[in-house]
């Protein structure tokens, strides 16, 4: 079986240092403004800091993956262009796209620099995969979240590049790169802005009895009573009151992806990079998190059974899924 | 400073019972005995973590409530490399602030020291954030980047005053480690 990449986030050039630290293979991370799909306040690396951040990693044998993943608005190319050309200039490892015209500026202006599909492009067919591949030269496909192993392996047969799978983090019942929830509610674009459910829109409310009120713009998404595990503001994870029933979470529950039991299946199946989400979670997150699959993919590879059980104190909600990997359909 | 230079950790408060020690032992303190003590401490971020206000971004300047709540005051923060204030209130005089983050004495140290994240925390409701949350996460962020250094730097800068001080937060430090 071959060992997979482990591919870990990092918000900030701490995030970073915490994940290198951890035994990351290869780290994923942004610069500051819209180019990427986790634009938050106080986020994010400056273009010194991303160069400083490539060293350290570099000099203790760990990839930097530069995302670039969120989708130019018309006539704003020029900050994609900047990011790409920052990165390339830094010597990361590979540059993270989802945009089309960022995929072939980058294959132009930088035809030897490695280039990856985002999760955010949606690609799920070996017909889009190909696409890509044959026309950007795309080296890597990170794969939507609505996929069963089996049918990884599938695709697997059929593309020429690698496959990397989330296995951690938050999970959302969306099309990839396609979600305009968050921009109903907000007017920010989740894909041409860079994040969803934007923290000046958020807004939480908890009363004398301890029962949590989250609202994002006008909306309420949801009201925790005292005694329950709250979630995340996104609209994909509100409860609400339909013509179904009342207190209903209409499109997924907050919980967070976990396949560390599928992690030998991924494995066979052809995946070569096993991807950690939480760019915008903290330093503490990265090192436990990174930590944990780091044993956990050198236990599989001796197969033997990893140790898990740490991780459910930092998911949503207190609940893991294997979501579409491990076969569920949503409604 | 780390949990080992506490002289004798026998005579430490048990976590459970720690809980409302702060709020006993500092209830007859008069306010104006803390607030150079606070203004000292967030002057040390200052000095100490100039980059931080990079990061704050929007944030530098908005008021934030840190409400610990096991203590009988609030303290609002102001980052301002300009105008820096950390100043204590008492809970029936609250300050108007934009944002407001509360927990336990023990969780904000936790958060500061960066030993554990804070979305966890929000989960389980150990951790409550209200105002202006877009300031909240960059203030989160912002110190998150500091790699859990600012108690020690800031502690540091205290003079005289810096190895009582530096006790004070081991002991903390240590009551925490015994609740985890």
């Amino acid at each position: 079986m071959h060992r997979p990449e482990l591919v870990c986030p990092a918000g900030t050039p701490a995030g970073l240092h915490a994940a290198v630290d951890a035994g990351a293979d290869a780290v994923y991370c942004g610069f500051q403004g819209p180019t990427n799909a986790r634009n938050f306040p106080g986020l994010n690396f400056s273009p010194r800091e991303m160069e400083q951040a490539v060293t350290y990693a570099h000099d203790r044998g760990t990839k930097v993956l530069a995302a670039i993943n969120s989708f130019p608005p018309a006539g704003q190319m020029a900050a994609w262009k900047r990011a790409v050309d920052d990165a390339v200039r830094f010597g990361m490892d590979a540059v993270i796209v989802a945009d089309i015209g960022v995929a072939a500026y980058t294959a132009r202006m930088h035809p030897d620099q490695r280039l990856h599909l985002s999760v955010q492009a949606g690609a799920s067919s070996p017909e889009a995969i190909n696409f890509y591949c044959r026309e950007f030269g795309v080296r890597r496909v990170v794969l939507p979240r609505i996929l069963t192993v089996a049918e990884i392996k599938g695709i697997h047969a059929q593309i020429p590049c690698e496959i990397e799978a989330f296995i951690f983090g938050n999970i959302g019942m969306m099309a990839e790169g396609r979600c305009s929830l968050s921009a109903y509610a907000t007017g920010q674009s989740t894909n041409m802005d860079g994040v969803c459910s934007p923290a000046s829109h958020v807004h939480y409310l908890q009363d004398e009895g301890g029962n949590l009120k989250s609202l994002l713009g006008e909306f309420t998404i949801d009201c925790f009573t005292c005694d329950e595990s709250a979630g995340y503001p996104t609209i994909c994870k509100g409860r609400y009151d339909t013509e179904i029933r009342t207190g209903y979470y209409a499109f997924e529950e907050p919980v967070s992806l976990n396949l560390t039991p599928l992690l030998p299946e991924l494995m066979r199946a052809g995946v070569t990079a096993l991807k950690i989400e939480g760019r915008q979670r903290s330093r503490a997150y990265v090192a436990a998190v990174v930590a944990a699959f780091r044993k956990a993919v050198d236990a599989c590879m001796e197969n033997r059974v990893p140790d898990m059980a740490g991780l459910i104190a930092l998911t949503e909600g207190h609940r893991e899924t294997q979501g579409a990997f491990g076969g569920r359909k949503w409604r | 400073m780390n949990a080992d230079s506490v002289d004798d950790a026998r005579f430490l408060p048990q976590p459970g019972a720690f809980r409302d020690v702060p709020r006993m032992a500092l209830a007859p303190v008069p306010l104006f005995l803390l607030q150079p003590i606070l203004q000292r401490i967030v002057a040390g971020v200052v000095r100490c973590h100039p980059e931080l206000f990079i990061r704050l971004g929007e944030g530098v300047g908005k008021r934030f409530l840190i409400d610990a709540t096991n203590l009988p005051f609030v303290m609002l923060l102001r980052l301002d490399p300009d105008r820096p204030l950390l100043r204590a209130y008492r809970r029936g005089q609250l300050p108007a602030h934009d944002g407001r983050i509360a927990g336990s004495l023990l969780t904000l140290l936790d958060l500061v020291d960066g030993n554990t994240d804070s979305d966890a925390l929000f989960f389980t409701r150990k951790l409550v954030v209200e105002g202006d949350t877009g300031a909240v996460v960059a203030l989160r962020n912002a110190m998150d980047d500091t790699e859990g250094r600012l108690a020690d730097d800031v502690v540091s800068g205290f003079g005289p005053l810096t190895w009582p001080a530096a006790q004070v937060l081991a002991v903390l430090r240590e009551i925490r480690r015994r609740c985890q």
